[in-house]
Formats: structure tokens, sequence, C-alpha cells
């Protein structure tokens, strides 16, 4: 329903926002003048130091903070009404997955605040424990997983209902590097097979420029945009494609965004 | 396996500082005799006559337990001098006064968490109650409850409430609040309702605090119940032998009604430790 109503929507748009915390040592302007637009099935990433609004950002497109100026829109609604319909899953830098409850029950626990008929449920967290590999493990409780493992629960946990964006803060910063050289991998795999519209928040540049479509170079204070990138690599991509000559130059590029914002910072 | 040693090691000194404490205080009343009868005992006379006084000072370990399973085995557990029947007296009460707290607790517990104007008018109240002393306000709840026609057990279990109900408030107020912001964020996300947040994450995540929370409620109850027992000359409960023992100077029996308690306490406790594992491990939580 929500795909037909508007399908030439963009999944979010952004214009002129600003986002200022009132604190006790001041404002503190988290975002400011943020224009961006993410199309439908785009791979986004948010790259930049810390304290530059990447969450933030993310926090705003989920309504669970309020830009303080300018506009956003989720699928061409308000983030609130956005959420209502169920626009977006968000997974963030820890599993956080419930101790009391099984691998399957963690999925369904989206599906049960939801209101999914019981035959339903089963059938989604049957589908999407296959989505992220993890097909024998329902029954299994979190602590007997991996870190990698728990982490991919809680991807299945938020494509669970459907949403067909995905907004993911730092997934796989508390992983090792071979496990998330893995998770990047199926993480491609899954955005190609299910077409979803994913931003993804990191701190490793060869993390964003393997994963995107779109690299969003940020800087801090206040938070903004200082380079955004349209990646040239094709959709489809073996991990060795990290060693090519595109590969290191749109890293390059990142990285000089990255310093640009540093050197203004000072 | 491996505590068996240290743990009968300890044991075993304390029954020996035990016994050498009996012998000492109680040498006095045997040295007494003595002088009255004009003679100076040697220590290897007083001694033996230390161990088995009818009033001791402090009895010793043997006659405690010899008068525990007097009470327990040596009566019908109909008599007035059945332990059992004293036991279960305060027994009742303090179930009683416990579920009674206990629910109250919760209750409160459920109130400030979810309501600011209660957090902040409820707990200081809260604390304050405990911080009267006990023996100060159980003869006016008992007092003022029989004035009012109210006898028996129930005055007994409103003071045993009144002990519980703090832990299980506190330990609740925790549990309650255990949840990090991410996972309320989580569930902010799926638009979950205060209801929802509240049986689906609230709620379980209480579960630890609320059992180490009844471990303590449930010890601070049978106090009270023992303490509601004392004002009013009360004659059955353990509370009721502890103070017919101290009119009558019946040390042993005393220490007879003292580590019934005790023992009924530890059961209690014990019993709270098995729902725990048991709870915890059908949640997944036992390790
Ligand atoms: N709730 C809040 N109240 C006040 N200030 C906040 C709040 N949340 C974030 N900030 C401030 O807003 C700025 C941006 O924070 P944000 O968490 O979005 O950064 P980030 O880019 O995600 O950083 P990191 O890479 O460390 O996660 C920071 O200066 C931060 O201190
Ligand atoms: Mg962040």
């Amino acid at each position: 329903m929500k795909d037909t109503a508007r399908p030439a929507e963009p999944a979010i748009k952004a214009r002129s926002l600003g986002l200022t915390f009132q604190t006790a040592d001041g404002p503190v302007h988290a975002l400011r003048d943020v224009t961006l637009t993410i199309g439908r099935g785009d791979f986004v990433s948010f790259i930049g130091p810390s304290g530059c609004g990447k969450t933030t950002f993310l926090r705003s497109v989920a309504a669970l903070e309020h830009p303080t100026e300018g506009s956003l829109t989720v699928n061409g609604m308000a983030p609130d009404a956005a959420r209502l319909a169920r626009a977006f899953g968000y997974v963030f830098q820890a599993a956080g997955l419930y101790p009391w409850r099984t691998i399957a029950g963690n999925i369904r626990l989206p599906l049960e605040i939801m209101g999914f008929p019981r035959a339903e449920q089963d059938e989604r967290v049957a589908r999407v424990l296959g989505l992220v590999e993890l097909g024998g493990f329902g029954t299994k409780f979190p602590w007997q997983l991996s870190g990698g493992m728990q982490q991919r629960a809680s991807i299945a946990r938020a494509l669970a209902f459907d949403a067909d964006i995905l907004l993911m803060d730092e997934p796989f910063g508390a992983l090792d590097e071979i496990v998330r050289d893995r998770l990047n991998e199926e993480l491609l795999n899954l955005w190609s097979r299910t077409g979803k519209t994913i931003c993804f928040v990191t701190h490793s540049i060869p993390e964003a420029v393997y994963l995107s479509t779109r690299i969003v170079v940020m800087s801090p204070r206040p938070g903004r945009i200082t380079d955004v990138i349209d990646s040239p690599l094709p959709r489809e991509r073996p991990l060795d494609i990290r060693d090519t000559p595109e590969f290191l130059a749109i890293s390059q590029r990142v990285r000089e965004g990255l310093r640009a914002g540093h050197s203004y910072d000072v | 396996m491996k505590a068996v040693l240290p743990v009968s090691v300890v044991i075993a000194a304390i029954v020996v500082l035990w016994y050498g404490a009996a012998v000492w205080m109680n040498a006095a009343w045997v040295r007494d005799q003595a002088a009255r009868a004009g003679e100076t005992p040697a220590f290897a006379q007083i001694v033996p006559q230390t161990l088995n006084q009818e009033r001791p000072v402090l009895p010793t370990p043997h006659q405690v337990v010899s008068e525990l399973w007097k009470g327990v085995a040596g009566q019908a557990v109909t008599s007035k001098r059945s332990l059992v029947y004293h036991g279960w007296i305060t027994l009742s009460a303090t179930l009683l006064g416990f579920v009674i707290g206990t629910g109250a607790g919760i209750l409160l517990a459920i109130g400030i968490v979810h309501n600011r104007a209660m957090d902040l008018s409820v707990m200081p109240w809260a604390i304050a109650s405990q911080t009267i002393p006990i023996l100060a306000i159980a003869p006016m709840i008992i007092v003022v409850l029989n004035s009012v026609g109210v006898t028996g057990i129930v005055p007994k279990a409103i003071i045993s409430a009144y002990l519980s109900f703090f832990p299980v408030v506190v330990g609740m107020v925790k549990g309650l609040r255990a949840p990090d912001a991410m996972q309320l964020d989580l569930l902010r996300t799926y638009g979950a309702s205060q209801r929802q947040t509240f049986a689906k994450l609230r709620m379980p995540a209480s579960v630890p605090y609320l059992f180490a929370s009844l471990k303590v409620g449930v010890a601070a109850a049978l106090v009270g119940a023992i303490v509601g027992e004392l004002p009013t000359g009360a004659v059955a409960g353990l509370g009721a032998r502890l103070l017919s023992g101290s009119y009558y100077g019946q040390t042993v029996q005393i220490w007879a009604a003292l580590f019934a308690a005790a023992l009924l306490a530890a059961s209690l406790v014990a019993l709270i430790g098995l729902a725990e594992r048991l709870t915890l491990r059908r949640m997944g939580m036992g390790r």
C-alpha cells in the first residue's frame, strides 16, 4: 500500500534540515543546513568524525529526534507518520536482543507489537531467518550465538515487518574485521535481493566505499554535509573489488572530504 | 563438593567457640553455688557443670539442638509446646504479610516508573517509613487494629507487609528501569504503546531484580510477624515463645525459638531461590 501510493517519491528527502540541542552548556548544533535526497533502492553511507551528527540524522528520520529547522519527509510523509506506516527498520550498534527471548522470539517482537496474526508471524520469522542465514538458530537463546550472529538476528528483526528503508547505525562497529567482511558481503547480497533503501553509518572508509551507491561525507560543529559521492562501482561487488583503481580513487576522495572537514574545524 | 571441607571447618570452629563461650559465661553461676557451700571448685570440676544447666546464661549447642528436637518431633503438632505449632502461627502471618507487601510493592513500583508525580512523592515516604523503628510502630498498629476489632493474624501480617514492601519497591523500580535507552528507542520505532513496552520489555527485564527483592522481603516479613507477636504478649507464635522464655528465664527455650526462626527464614529464602532458578531457566536466562 505504501509503495503503490506514491511510487515516484524519494525514500528520504531533507531540505535545509537543522537540529539544535539545548544543553546546560548552551546550544549544540548537531545538524545544520542538511539537504539530501535519497532515492528508492539506494545504499547510502554516512561517514564523518565523531559528533558530526550521523546518528542524529538517522534518529530524525526514525522520528526519535525532532529537527528544529527545515523539512524532512520519509516516503513522502512526516517521519512520525512514516513510523506508523512501518516505513523503516532501525538497527543499532549493539544487537540489543532480549535475553529472555529465543532468536525467533526476538524477531517476532515487532510483529507482536504491530499485531500480525500468529500464523503470519511464524511465516515471516522463518523467511527473514533464512535471509540472514540463521536458518537453524530460531530456537537458540542470544547468549548461545556469536556477536556476528546476534547482529544478523537484529537485522532480521528489522526486516521482519517489511519496512522498505533500513536505518543502520554502525551495525558492525563492535565486530572484528573478518566477521565484518563477511557481514558486509551478506548485507550487499541481501540488499540486491530485497531492493531495500539502506542508510548506513560507519567510521570505516573501505566499508563505506565497498557497500554504497552514494557516500555522504560529514563534518562536525556544526554537523553538516561536506561532500556527496556517487559511486561508479557496479552493483555486483566481490570482496576483491577493494583492490581496483576505481575503489582506491573513491577512497581517496572520501579521505580528502574528511580532511577538509577537519581543517575547517581547527 | 569442594565446599564441603571449608564449610565443615567453619561450622566446627563456630561450635568450638560456642562451647568455650558457654563454659566461660555459665561458670559464674557454678562458682556462686560453690561459694555458698563454702567450696572453691577446680576448673575441671566447673566445666561439666556448665554444660547442662537448666537456666544457663548461654545454652550449649547440644542443649539448643535437643530442645529444638523436643519441640519439633517430641510433641503432637497441635500441642502448645510444639515448635511446629508456634512456627505455623508465625509462618502463616509471615506469608500473608509477604503476599500483601509484595503486591503493594510491585504496584507502587509500577506507578513510580510510569508517573513522575508518584516518583517524586511516593519514594520519600517509602524511605521515611523504613526509618521509623518497627518496635515503636508495631504496638500502635496492633492496639489500633485491636480497638476496631481486627485481631489474630491480620495485624501481624500488616506489620510483615510494612517491612517487606520496601525492598520490593526499591528492587522493582530498579528492575523496571533496567532497560537502556537503546531498547526503549527500538520499541518506539515499532510504535509500541506504553502498555506494550511494559509487558514486553520492562516486566521481563525486572524479573531478576524481583527475586533478589523477594529474598530480602520474605526475611523481613518473618521479622515483622515475630515483632508483631511481642507487644500483645501473644500466646502463640515464635515471638510468644521468645517472650515467655524471657519472662521465665528459660534461655534454652529462647535460643530454640531463635533457631527455629532462623531455620524458617533460611528455608523461605531457599524456596525463593529455587523458584528464581526455575523461572530464570525457563526464561532462558539461567546459565
Ligand atoms: N540528546 C542530546 N542532547 C544534547 N546533545 C546531543 C544529544 N545527542 C547528540 N548530541 C550532540 O550532537 C552532536 C552530534 O551527535 P551524534 O550522536 O549525531 O554524532 P555522530 O556523528 O553519530 O557521532 P559518533 O560517530 O560518535 O556516533 C554531538 O556534538 C553530540 O554531543
Ligand atoms: Mg553515532
